[in-house]
């Protein structure tokens, strides 16, 4: 039962990490600014390189049968287990900085919380993650409040970008009913809500010092479905796309 | 990559201008001696207006072909076979995407703003390598530029990184470094294709069909075509001739493909072990002007897509000028 609770969060975080790092990566060469194509390329490859420690991580542990590549390129659109906030498309650079601040921060909250995971993988790869995660977060925090208080213009697409997908953002603590409470009774890690709270709590005073409002979380439906492996329209083409050349010969070298 | 050895100019620019631009005759005497003595011009130096102008241009347009030059690869990031693939394609375009800023720097030492090369750039005044107005239609396409568009790069840049412009020349010297590295992901993914299924193998040689011709255009038209004055080459702006890179480069990369079992689409295509000079058909310098004036297969998608960036951008580059609230939060 550990196994498939530990295979459930190791699957959901790698996916996730994953595909926003497709997204991101979707950047290069289109950024606002030249150093911001640098800096989306940079940190889509840091999460691409979490996901491919994180399925590797299941490939060792023989929680996975098969290799990572064929984990992550040659999968059913059902077995994801990311969350919605990640498959939407880049849209424009307010939508994209919004959920790279959102997400980070959530990224990093559970990498933190993972430090002293009783299972020793996470442990180590959080530890080693660490120092990645701070400058991803210093980069949204600083680009948050500089076009938070960039004018008009740039206030207004910020805070519209931020109500548009504060819920999807919730949606990355989706609760994993099945498998969560053993994973807190092991002390895996502390589980979802608790990190949804430490998550606002991060969140929170960098949104204060950009002047942008946090809307009513109360009020909010979360983003949920995506852990259960039901996803938007826009994760299968991205599946596609991602496979299309590995699928050609999944036996070959490429 | 990816700086061409071509150096467009403007058809009435074509001859070099110095006769009509009055420098002094003692400081330019200086001036090329100081050259001469293998000394490094800096910012602040003076420098002959033509110099000046041929350096903008030079640098600039090789800042414009990184730029322009991650897009056709840039297009397989999403596609890209496998982790190692992915993550070593989406670091080489970051580097090329480096190397535009790196040169944009250099060229802005001259006196030439960012904007304003960009603004060139999207005007079509300002041109690019004609390499990259052709498609990547394959992941075989990705393999080709990295492993023999790189190498072309590099025997250019290489001899550019030994030229008078001090902050040209350093610049080169770390893009050179990184090169290097492009050079060996493309080399080993290009194997990949080329000792792997038989499919693979037809897709690579497909590739290589096509990218032949644009390969050969590469290093610009042969040197008794060239416009270019050896005033150029004295100033050490220009560091070797089209026809002489040229020859370097299939010295060294065209025995390593047929090493491969690979071919080439070009049957006179060989060595004169007597001159140690390569022989070619012509590889229609016509099709090359045509492509360099806008004709190409992709110029217009490549232009579009910078346009569309410098649109959807302008709203944070605007955001970024707001003088009033000025945050002072330190980056690390």
């Amino acid at each position: 039962m550990l196994n498939k609770a530990l295979t459930d969060l190791l699957t959901k975080m790698a996916d996730d990490e994953l595909i926003l790092g497709h997204r991101n990566s979707e950047w290069t060469g289109l950024g606002p600014v030249m150093e911001e194509d640098i800096a989306f390329s940079s940190m889509a490859q840091d999460k691409i390189g979490h996901a491919w420690a994180l399925y590797n991580i299941m490939e060792e542990k023989q929680l996975i049968g098969q290799s990572a590549d064929m984990f992550a390129f040659c999968r059913a659109e059902k077995d994801f287990k990311c969350s919605h906030l990640v498959e939407l498309p880049n849209a424009g650079y307010d939508f994209s900085l919004m959920r790279h601040f959102l997400f980070d921060h959530a990224e990093a909250i559970r990498y933190e919380s993972l430090q002293d995971s009783s299972f020793e993988p996470l442990q180590h790869l959080s530890k080693k993650v660490k120092g990645e995660l701070k400058y991803h977060t210093l980069h949204a925090n600083a680009w948050v409040m500089q076009l938070g208080k960039g004018g008009e213009e740039s206030y207004d697409r910020m805070q519209t970008a931020l109500n548009e997908i504060i819920g999807l953002a919730a949606g990355i603590f989706e609760p994993s009913k099945d498998y969560e409470d053993i994973l807190i009774a092991e002390k895996v890690y502390p589980g979802e809500k608790e990190l949804y709270t430490r998550w606002l709590e991060s969140i929170y005073p960098v949104l204060v010092k950009s002047s942008l409002n946090l809307p009513d979380m109360a009020g909010l439906t979360p983003g949920y479905g995506g852990r259960q492996g039901k996803h938007t329209a826009y994760l299968a083409p991205l599946l596609k796309e991602m496979g299309e050349v590995f699928n050609l010969d999944v036996d070959a070298n490429w | 990559m990816y700086g061409g050895g071509y150096i467009f100019d403007e058809p009435n620019n074509k001859q070099l201008r110095e006769e009509k631009v009055h420098d002094e005759p003692e400081k330019l005497a200086a001036f090329e001696e100081r050259i001469a003595r293998g000394e490094k011009i800096e910012p602040g130096d003076w420098m002959p207006t033509e110099y000046r102008r041929q350096l903008i241009r030079l640098i600039e347009q090789h800042a414009h072909s990184e730029i322009i030059g991650a897009l056709p690869e840039g297009t397989w990031i999403t596609r890209a076979p496998g982790f190692k693939r992915k993550l070593a394609l989406i670091a080489k375009v970051q580097d090329e995407i480096g190397h535009g800023q790196l040169l944009y720097n250099a060229a802005e030492t001259l006196g030439k703003t960012r904007e304003e090369m960009i603004n060139d750039l999207l005007s079509g005044k300002s041109k690019y390598s004609n390499v990259f107005n052709y498609p990547a239609k394959t992941w075989a396409d990705v393999t080709v530029i990295g492993f023999l568009i790189d190498a072309a790069a590099i025997v250019n840049q290489v001899a550019n990184s030994k030229g008078s412009y001090g902050p040209y020349c350093r610049a080169l010297e770390r893009i050179c470094y990184e090169e290097s590295f492009h050079l060996k992901q493309g080399q080993d993914a290009f194997i990949e294709l080329a000792t792997g299924t038989p499919d693979q193998k037809a897709m690579l040689q497909d590739a290589l069909n096509r990218w032949w011709k644009p390969i050969m255009h590469f290093f610009g038209p042969p040197d008794k075509a060239s416009l270019h004055s050896e005033k150029l080459m004295e100033w050490k702006v220009k560091m070797a001739s089209n026809d002489d890179m040229r020859n370097q480069f299939l010295d060294t990369y065209v025995p390593k493909i047929w090493e491969l079992d690979m071919t080439l689409p070009d049957p006179a295509l060989h060595k004169n072990e007597e001159t140690g000079r390569w022989e070619y058909s012509d590889p229609d310098w016509d099709e090359f002007f045509r492509v360099i004036n806008g004709g190409g297969p992709c110029n217009q998608e490549r232009l579009q897509v910078r346009k569309w960036a410098e649109e959807h951008g302008r709203w944070v580059r605007k955001a970024l000028m707001q003088p009033t609230e000025k945050h002072a939060m330190p980056v690390a």
